[in-house]
């Protein structure tokens, strides 16, 4: 059987797709933005707070790192609301990606500071630099060169995996996608389209965050 | 019909975990070879072999898997095929499953010093039988953690096959919901059921981790 492969009605829709386009980078950017919020904080209490607080943030962990995504967002989308806690799509997306992205970002970060030397901290309180110096002028700086890459990674598994928000409606790229699908019947290409923008993304982010990098670590 | 979330749900949500481990099963058979070649084109003397391996790695490692359920689920049909969600869900695990694995395995292969090779061939073994008797068995000690800590990745992963209408875990809970309308109560417990999977293996991934750099020492 032959099939013509036919690609005019998806690039019709491009406007409507590229609606899709500015939610899933807003969503990305909002959530990488967060999350490294999240992250920075989350490993410094994990690392240097109080026994409580260290657990706390370990349970935290353990228990976004050990389920999955889309259950975490069915969670708080169709969940909460029985809870009292309603929130529209996109919001519902932006707060299960952040606490998502957050707890692999803790984990990254703690391996950061922790990579660092003791001989280094040491060094810092023999010059007389009080804790928050330490942390400000010796800990952080290589600390951050360091989880940089691994952080660029996880930032853009994330960015692919906003498309997961399409299953609770919230309007992204992926979803806009079903949407002309069901308009077109041209699943093959729609999807086909679709993942050639995500490819270009991860290209790009990985670009920037490349880019980035250079801009801060390698001159020092 | 609506009914009380009971006990009963309890134990069809639990009886659903076998597909998602089959599926996790398949997935890391199915991602275990593609990975296998992967790792082998990437780490292959031949310049053309390689490239091929690094545009795979870089094709699907910047695609979302959602895409890949969807192209395979919904796209074939255009080849005249009715694709089950098993076949759907079968073909692209592996393609991202491997994608996956062949860059853990070739760190592995790369891990592995260049004397050790060179050893292998000044004892006139083939390149084969350099990979097969000298660097994968030291390889393997590396691959194992991360290739565990991956698999929690793949069983978190395979809930999206839900979305095909594949009934694993993920889907079992939104079926019970629809029948039951405790979306809250249910959701909670596929996550503790997701968390009782993972965690395990999350902790085996680490102890292993850590017993190998000791070894190391």
């Amino acid at each position: 059987m032959s099939y013509s492969f036919q690609f005019r009605d998806v690039f019709a829709a491009w406007e409507f797709l590229l609606d899709g386009l500015v939610l899933t980078l807003e969503l990305s950017l909002v959530t990488m933005a967060v999350g490294l919020a999240i992250g920075l904080a989350g490993a410094a209490a994990r690392v240097y707070g109080a026994p409580w607080l260290k657990r706390a943030v370990a349970v935290y962990v353990e228990a976004i790192r050990n389920t999955p995504l889309i259950v975490q967002l069915f969670l708080i989308f169709f969940g909460l609301p029985s809870a009292g806690l309603k929130f529209d799509a996109d919001t519902a997306a932006m707060i299960a990606l952040s606490i998502n992205l957050g707890a692999y970002t803790i984990e990254i970060v703690r391996a950061g500071l922790e990579a660092i030397p003791k001989s280094q901290i040491e060094a810092g309180q023999s010059l007389g630099l009080s804790p928050v110096q330490i942390f400000r002028y010796v800990i952080i700086f290589p600390a951050l060169k360091m989880m940089f890459p691994a952080l660029a990674s996880q930032f853009v598994l994330l960015m692919l995996a906003t498309s997961v928000v399409s299953q609770i409606s919230a309007q992204d790229l992926f979803h806009t996608a079903s949407i002309v699908q069901s308009r077109t019947f041209r699943d093959f290409e729609v999807y086909a389209v679709v993942a050639g923008v995500y490819l270009a993304l991860a290209l790009v982010f990985r670009l920037l965050f490349a880019g980035l990098y250079q801009l801060i670590f390698a001159r020092r | 019909m609506i009914r009380e979330f009971a006990l009963i749900d309890v134990l069809y949500l639990v009886a659903a975990m076998r597909w998602t481990l089959a599926l996790t099963a398949i997935a890391f058979i199915g991602g275990g070879l593609v990975g296998l070649a992967v790792a082998l084109l990437r780490v292959s003397p031949l310049a053309p072999l390689r490239w091929i391996g690094t545009i795979y790695v870089l094709a699907v490692q910047g695609t979302p898997l959602l895409a890949w359920l969807f192209v395979f689920f919904f796209g074939l049909s255009i080849l005249g095929i009715e694709v089950s969600p098993w076949i759907a869900a079968a073909a692209s695990y592996s393609i991202y499953a491997g994608a996956f694995l062949g860059e853990i395995w070739r760190g592995a292969l790369q891990a592995i010093p260049r004397t050790q090779w060179e050893a292998g061939s000044s004892l006139g073994l083939s390149l084969a039988q350099q990979l097969r008797y000298i660097i994968v068995p030291q390889a393997t000690r590396l691959a194992i953690p991360p290739t565990v800590g991956f698999l929690v990745q793949l069983i978190k992963n395979t809930s999206l096959a839900a979305v095909i209408g594949f009934v694993e875990l993920t889907r079992e809970g939104q079926l019970t919901t629809a029948t039951t309308f405790r979306p809250f109560t249910v959701y909670l417990t596929v996550a503790a059921l997701y968390f009782l999977l993972c965690f395990p293996l999350t902790q085996a991934s680490r102890r292993l981790e850590r017993r190998m750099l000791h070894g190391a020492r």
